[in-house]
């Protein structure tokens, strides 16, 4: 089997039903997707299938072979940060992190298919996925800013704070 | 790890393979079953993957909507204008990610689960008085939903189709909670003859007709009370059964009053 991931074909040696999250961590070494529940109940393993956010926990290898998967690592570079990301550092959208990946994933299906800034969409958009922390005022406005097309100072926060040590949110 | 995995391209290749379903896990969409495996619950020695057997799509002809098994959740959102419960009872299960991903083959086959009711389309689906068209040893065969449900062992769901209804309405207890599952649901519809079917989700086993409360529907208050008698409650992760027992007629209630103001 193989996947296109991040752009680049790559064959697969896990076995079929091999859930997408363990081939890519495990077999790849791309961990932006986070385990968290292992059953479809966060959302941190979040990854665009075909285009489409899938969690990557529920899905057997063998369905999506011959897919283009996209992670967070095939959004941006910490030197290029993707709109998604700049929107999240900007409006310092990730505390712990670890539902982070997740909720850029499901943000940049929701612009990728036209989404507004509109906080009820988004919040349809998101529904899936958790943030413990409970950042999720901040994490609707970065998607909606982002949503909106808007440029950021990745020097500052939306708050005013200086950023000095979000180099790249991944 | 499965030691076999088959992964069939067309509809007949899938009966084919499917045999008399001994021994075999099927898998629509993966949201149930692959936790399953990678928690270690579910070993399975032969696997029938459905995702490239041409099962899915939503077809209408007429007053008849045809849905295939491994038609994702998501695209019953858009069968408001043929069945206004459906949709709602898809959209209030789980996520816009999750419902891409589930089918409603998968929902309609799912056992009961380990920390809550599953199969959420189940109840509403009765409630339509949808059929089942299904695969087996012995051939095809179309049977009402409440005949599969009963004894789909050895089958292979091809498609459930329904009549659209004079009205539906679905109310589903809104009660926040980590797990997406329903804990309870009401389904109603009206046919065109008048007739009203009425059904439950997140009782005990699978979704379950309410005849009693159908029997007594002109009285919404009585046909909430007799509901009762209709099912057995359980208590899982979700909820108690006594919760579920005093909330199941205000839900009776509430769907016969959304049927009479459609009227």
């Amino acid at each position: 089997m193989n996947l296109t991931v991040n752009g680049v074909e790559t064959p697969i040696e896990s076995g079929p039903l091999t859930s997408l999250l363990d081939v890519l961590r495990e077999e790849l070494g791309i961990t932006s997707p986070k385990a968290g529940c292992e059953q479809g109940g966060c959302g941190a393993c979040t990854v665009l299938v075909d285009g489409e956010p899938r969690r990557s926990c529920l899905t057997p290898l063998a369905a999506v072979d011959g897919a283009a998967i996209t992670t967070v690592e095939g959004l941006g570079s910490p030197e290029r940060l993707s709109p998604v990301q700049q929107a999240f550092t900007h409006h310092y959208a990730a505390q712990c992190g670890f539902c982070t990946s997740g909720m850029m994933m499901a943000a940049q299906a929701y612009i990728d298919r036209g989404g507004s800034d509109d906080h009820e969409a988004i919040q349809e958009a998101l529904g899936g996925h958790v943030c413990r922390c409970t950042g999720y005022v901040k994490i609707i406005d970065a998607v909606a800013a982002a949503a909106r097309g808007d440029s950021f100072d990745l020097t500052v926060t939306a708050s005013g704070a200086a950023i000095t040590n979000l180099g790249g949110v991944a | 790890m499965a030691a076999e995995v088959l992964v069939p391209s067309s509809p007949a290749e899938a009966v084919a393979l499917f045999r008399d379903g001994a021994a075999t896990t099927v898998i629509g969409g993966g949201t149930v079953v692959v936790p399953a495996i990678t928690s270690g619950r579910l070993d399975p020695g032969r696997v029938l993957l459905l995702s490239r057997a041409g099962l899915d799509g939503v077809t209408v002809d007429g007053d008849t909507v045809t849905i295939g098994a491994t038609t994702p959740i998501e695209a019953l959102l858009a069968l408001a204008e043929h069945a206004s419960a459906l949709a709602a009872c898809a959209r209030n299960l789980a996520d816009c990610e999750i419902r891409g991903q589930g089918t409603v083959g998968g929902n309609l086959c799912v056992g009961a689960g380990y920390e809550a009711p599953r199969g959420d389309l189940q109840g509403c689906l009765l409630a339509l008085d949808a059929r089942v068209r299904s695969a087996g040893p012995d051939g095809e065969r179309t049977e009402p939903l409440e005949d599969f449900l009963a004894g789909r062992r050895g089958r292979l769901l091809l498609d459930v189709a329904f009549e659209r209804p004079a009205a539906s309405a679905f109310v589903a207890l809104a009660y926040p909670h980590t797990h997406e599952y329903t804990v309870l649901a009401v389904s109603g519809a009206r046919g065109a003859d008048g007739t009203v079917r009425l059904a439950a989700t997140g009782v005990a086993g699978p979704g379950a007709r309410l005849r009693s409360a159908e029997a007594a529907a002109a009285d919404p208050e009585a046909a909430g009370a007799a509901a009762v008698s209709d099912v057995t409650f359980a208590d899982d992760a979700l909820a108690s059964a006594w919760y579920r027992e005093q909330t199941l007629p205000v839900l009776v209630r509430r769907v016969l009053s959304h049927l009479e103001e459609s009227a």
